[in-house]
């Protein structure tokens, strides 16, 4: 089966490698790139863990072929802090309200919060929820995460 | 959970994904947005040796009033369909539909043509092209073909589309007048696949007569399915003089491939398709009334 040549930049960076069709854009970042801040957790698209951007899109990684996002710009987790560490608003948010507990389902939250506050700044209750739906937390931390958005939308006001 | 090899192909037209399909024959599968497909792959549900990435072809991305209907292509995005104004105006019964679908992330990568070539019965865009009539276009290097919804679930993930067809558009009827549209549903949670559901269209006279009425129910045999009994029970009577829950019992009363699973039996699957139907028939006809 043939390799095929993809060129994906990712948080600003090109990154270009030549690929196995069948390997997943999740498996691209951590095996290829060496960013394993995206995690895979089902690897059949239910727990949201390797949620990134792709092209601003907020997507699910372990359902997208590396193949499929050539001439894409990618985000991850380790593209969302500024470059000199700073956390985001989101990320910051998420440590003081104690969003995190084992830290696994965490970047793919980081993500989808960034895209939801992004497209929605003052999101509802029901719409925060609507929103973190595709993301699930083994450790059922929902309600610091919860506090967390709300946190994150007054932060980015 | 890593898929076996296969080949990747990505044409620039559409017809060139039509000679391909032709060339790579029964080892070959469409890939959309993968929703469905890349999770059948990665479990080894489904092997295949070649892929054919429809992703890139513009000429299958768009939503727009063609003829008095909407066409909707069958590369578009559910977050798309979620977000157009269009949409919302002209088949509300699709906007409906949409949040029901898996997940903001899903939807951002999910298809209509991918839903509705995929043909699962418990989901939601199925009900809905069957419940309006709509219609799907196909294209083959024998040339185009339009093939009716009524036509097209032919059973268990299976369409009639050919081995070498590829679904490029949807075209769904405009309804005017006084209508309203309601789906309901129940999952185990929100965004899964539904246990059964029901997407409804009701349009009324001046009189708050039932002129036109759509009823599908999804979830509750090996491909979407109409209340053909439950419409025709409706058709000419006020809305005042239809009982909801009536025409629920109605709608399911002549089920014979119930499926039964680890949510629930045939039976219990059954009363919950009635209330769906039921609740349904209420906020569509409601809103038809103040419309």
């Amino acid at each position: 089966m043939g390799e095929v040549p993809v060129q994906v930049t990712v948080n600003g960076r090109i990154m270009t490698r030549t690929v196995e069709p069948r390997l997943t854009l999740a498996d691209f970042l951590r095996e290829r790139c060496q960013l394993t801040g995206t995690h895979l957790g089902c690897e059949h698209g239910a727990c949201g863990a390797c949620t990134v951007l792709v092209d601003g899109a907020a997507v699910r990684s372990c359902l997208m072929f590396a193949v499929q996002a050539d001439g894409t710009e990618v985000t991850t987790v380790e593209g969302i802090a500024a470059p000199d560490g700073e956390l985001s608003p989101v990320q910051s948010a998420l440590r003081s309200c104690h969003g995190l507990q084992c830290g696994f389902c965490t970047p793919g939250f980081v993500i989808t919060i960034t895209a939801l506050l992004r497209d929605n700044p003052d999101p509802s209750e029901e719409e925060i929820r609507d929103g973190l739906s595709g993301n699930l937390c083994r450790c059922t931390g929902y309600q610091g995460i919860l506090q967390a958005v709300r946190q994150a939308a007054e932060l980015l006001k | 959970m890593k898929p076996a090899p296969f080949e990747y192909h990505r044409p620039a037209t559409v017809g060139e994904a039509a000679e391909m399909l032709v060339a790579l024959g029964d080892d070959a599968k469409v890939l959309a947005g993968g929703q469905s497909l890349v999770p059948l792959l990665s479990m080894r549900l489904a092997v295949v040796s070649h892929l054919i990435d429809i992703g890139r072809l513009d000429d299958l991305t768009g939503i727009e009033r063609r003829d008095g209907a909407l066409w909707v292509g069958a590369g578009t995005t559910e977050a798309a369909v979620g977000s157009s104004a269009e949409v919302a105006s002209a088949v509300p019964l699709l906007a409906a539909a949409t949040p029901f679908i898996g997940h903001l992330q899903i939807r951002n990568r999910g298809t209509v043509g991918g839903s509705i070539a995929h043909a699962d019965p418990a989901a939601e865009y199925p009900a809905v092209a069957l419940a309006l009539d709509a219609e799907m276009e196909a294209v083959s290097h024998r040339g185009p073909r339009i093939i009716p919804a009524a036509d097209f679930f032919t059973g268990l993930w299976s369409t009639a589309l050919d081995q070498d067809e590829l679904l490029v558009g949807i075209r769904l009827p405009v309804w005017t007048g006084r209508s309203g549209f309601a789906v309901r549903e129940i999952a185990r949670r929100h965004g899964d696949f539904a246990i059964a559901g029901a997407a409804v269209g009701v349009e009324l006279d001046a009189d708050d007569r039932v002129r036109r009425s759509a009823i599908a129910l999804f979830g509750l045999g090996s491909t979407p399915l109409r209340a053909t009994a439950a419409e025709l029970e409706a058709r000419g009577r006020t809305v005042a003089e239809i009982s909801a829950d009536e025409l629920g019992r109605l709608a399911v009363t002549d089920l014979d491939s119930v499926p039964s699973d680890m949510h629930g039996p045939a039976t219990y699957r059954t009363r919950v398709g009635a209330a769906m139907v039921a609740r349904a028939w209420t906020a569509a006809s409601n809103e038809a009334g103040n419309g």
